[in-house]
């Protein structure tokens, strides 16, 4: 990285690192030494790091200085919210059977203000509280996501969360509620949020955890998340994460999984809709026998980007590991899909597994996908692949010969398209609510006033006639 | 019924029909041959609306409708039923439900109300029984992992899924073992009514022991040169098309 390059984003930079300065003073208040040298070191990284640009080789295809150089109320404090709490949640996800935890705009509004116990010895708390409850937890597991210049981001986040999500399952305890945690931006200002979330699953532990993220307005918001998760020997974590931001929304998650011996991880992200969507996926698999699935769908037109980071570490032997990807790219999207699957020496008899497959609805749409296997052990079996295709011509002139409209015929091949990854959601109303939803969101009735160009909820907002050069 | 005037159709610039004329009427049965490469298919083809293929001249009328101007679907809803040579395989898209939303939109176009799912399932169970179709149908994928012979099977099984007004079955017959052609020939033959027609594409005069043809076109160079009686199917199976190239030349 050459010294002289111009920073993105200086000014935001510079008014992030002024608000931690003056913010040091009520950390050091409120949290042990522990917390706040990890926050100073941190600070200082984001301060030599910055933010990601195009330089560095994992964000080359995900430009986020215009989305940076916009102007974020940085010093955004919840009591700002204006809106009633009671009408604020429209989540059209929560029709399964979940316990429900709710934040608005980074701060809890629902479910656990404080630390919820259930009988089996199960926990979950905001992060602020759980940090002062359960330090020999947070000692153990907290902060060990690594920091590198890959990622100025993380750094920030260290420096600067404010709250977020702590869930504890305890030794041989399958939780058999499943926890929704929900992640809702409606703010008249722009804001900028750090979350932090920590999940541990004990030994032979299991949970299925629902992470949300919704926005209700058209404001521009930015969420730089964070989440560590451990599951110990034989810990098993299904994860779900679904994304419906509206347009202007940025969101960027950095999921750090760490497995020992036995355990399993099956994470599946659905991105419904976002103006910026990245998701970072790092999994790091410590201990023979650990299986890991990420898999994932995405559906994206008009301007959205989403962009899907997987990093697969086998650090030992007789791992396996499966990524798959799907997704529709309509209008002028673009998705970006880097899987990377590293095999270290010792990890022999390693099985690893990467596919992903893209439908490009528009010429003028875009995807990049890169599938890439490292592997410096001999005896492994591993396989990639990426497809780029339309959809099948033959196949809707037999569906439309049977009588079936263009209209409906697509919609048949776009849901047989993504029905795999929907199959694979184990929480059946869960299923049925994410088919549902990815129906109608393919068919536009999702979001429908975002659809308009006119965008009436915000008139101040300029109107924008796009001109195509290249047909000039 | 069906009424094609001077069609010439032609594929990337290359003329693949030329001057054809063919009329058939409600009740009956025709089964049209030739050598490969005559334009066969592509007659199907362009009666169900493939757009691959350009008309360039000439018209069809169907049911004194102008059937060039009708979409494909639009086709399918007036009564055309194709049944393709090679079906196709749509992997994730069940069979009650590529069923379902046909027969849904097709009743909605007739201006009928939908069934209900119950009236639905009985009814396909029924189709099934006609077309000596396994029970197991119904969740697989269009197609996908379907023999040779299961695939014109389900063909004919949404023909009587569709009951379609004109039926044009596109070398059907090719592919199948005797037991599956007399189970497909069968169905065919049961869903014949006064009312309906039906042309058979074929190369094998076998399989018009079964549905027995009112009238056998030959085509040849895109166009028909040659019509008779089921006796010339047999004339055909004996002697070849060398006699009827041998007849064209003498003009």
């Amino acid at each position: 990285m050459s010294k002289n390059k111009t920073e993105i984003a200086p000014q935001l930079k510079e008014d992030l690192l002024h608000q931690f300065e003056a913010t040091i003073d009520s950390f050091e208040a409120k949290e042990s030494p522990f917390f706040v040298e990890k926050r100073k070191k941190a600070y200082e990284e984001f301060k030599l790091l910055g933010f990601p640009d195009n330089t560095l080789e994992s964000w080359r295809k995900t430009n986020l200085k215009p989305f940076l150089e916009r102007a974020y109320d940085i010093e955004y404090l919840p009591a700002k919210t204006t809106s009633p709490k009671e009408s604020i949640f429209q989540c059209d996800i929560n029709q399964f059977d979940t316990d429900l935890y709710t934040m608005l705009n980074g701060e809890w509004i629902e479910g656990a203000n404080g630390v919820t116990t259930y009988d089996n010895g199960t926990i979950v708390a905001n992060l602020s509280i759980a940090k002062l409850a359960f330090p020999d937890l947070f000692k153990a597991h907290y902060g060990e996501c690594v920091i590198n210049e890959r990622n100025g981001l993380i750094a920030l986040n260290s420096a600067l969360y404010q709250e977020g999500y702590f869930i504890y399952v305890p030794d041989n305890v399958e939780h058999n509620t499943n926890l929704q945690m929900v992640n809702i931006i409606n703010s008249e200002q722009s804001i900028f949020t750090n979350t932090r979330n920590l999940v541990i699953l004990g030994k032979n532990a299991k949970l299925k955890l629902v992470h949300c993220d919704d926005s209700i307005n058209n404001n521009s918001s930015f969420i730089n998340n964070v989440t560590e998760i451990c599951l110990q020997e034989g810990a098993d974590l299904d994860l779900y994460k679904l994304q419906n931001k509206d347009d202007e929304a940025i969101v960027m998650t950095s999921t750090f999984i760490r497995q020992a011996k036995d355990s399993n991880l099956s994470s599946n992200t659905i991105v419904l809709n976002g103006g910026l969507i990245r998701n970072d996926t790092h999994v790091s698999l410590n201990g023979r026998g650990a299986n890991a699935d990420v898999m994932g769908l995405y559906l994206v037109d008009r301007k959205q980007i989403v962009d899907n980071h997987v990093y697969i570490s086998h650090n030992v032997s007789n791992c396996s590991s499966k990524q798959v990807f799907k997704g529709i790219v309509d209008d002028q999207a673009h998705s970006i899909f880097n899987g990377h699957t590293m095999v270290k020496q010792d990890a022999q008899q390693t099985i690893a597994f990467q596919n992903n497959n893209n439908i490009q609805l528009t010429t003028k749409s875009k995807i990049d996908t890169h599938p890439f296997l490292e592997i410096y052990a001999d005896d492994v079996k591993c396989s990639h692949g990426a497809t780029v295709g339309q959809l099948d011509m033959e196949a809707m002139f037999y569906l439309m010969q049977r009588g079936i409209c263009e209209r409906n015929a697509r919609m048949l091949l776009m849901s047989a398209f993504v029905r795999q990854i929907i199959n694979e959601i184990a929480l059946p109303t869960m299923r049925a609510s994410v088919d549902e939803l990815v129906q109608k969101r393919l068919k536009g009735e999702l979001s429908a006033c975002e659809q308009c160009s006119i965008q009436c909820i915000d008139p101040d907002k300029p109107i924008h006639f796009d001109i195509d050069i290249s047909k000039i | 019924m069906l009424k094609i005037k001077d069609l010439h159709v032609s594929v990337q610039g290359k003329e693949i029909i030329n001057g054809l004329n063919l009329e058939v009427n409600k009740g009956e049965v025709h089964a049209i041959m030739g050598p490969n490469g005559t334009g066969k298919s592509t007659l199907a083809s362009v009666i169900a609306g493939n757009e691959s293929y350009e008309v360039t001249q000439g018209e069809i009328s169907y049911n004194g409708k102008n059937l060039l101007e009708l979409s494909i679907e639009d086709r399918a809803r007036e009564g055309i039923f194709l049944g393709f040579q090679y079906p196709v395989e749509i992997p994730g898209v069940s069979m009650t439900n590529f069923m379902r939303t046909a027969l849904d939109e097709i009743r909605e176009y007739r201006g009928q109300e939908p069934l209900s799912a119950a009236a639905f399932l009985k009814y396909m169970k029924e189709k099934k029984a006609l077309v000596e179709m396994n029970a197991k149908l119904n969740n697989r994928s269009v197609n996908e992992g379907f023999s040779g012979g299961e695939k014109k099977k389900n063909e004919i099984f949404q023909m009587a899924m569709l009951e379609p007004k004109l039926a044009i079955l596109d070398e059907t017959d090719s592919g199948l073992d005797i037991d599956a052609l007399r189970i497909v020939a069968n169905g065919v033959t049961k869903l014949k009514s006064p009312e309906n027609a039906t042309i058979v594409i074929t190369h094998y005069q076998r399989l018009l022991d079964y549905i027995v043809p009112d009238f056998v076109h030959v085509m040849y160079d895109g166009k028909i040169v040659k019509t008779g009686d089921k006796s010339l199917a047999l004339k055909l199976e004996e002697k070849g098309y060398d006699w009827i190239k041998e007849e064209l030349k003498a003009k």
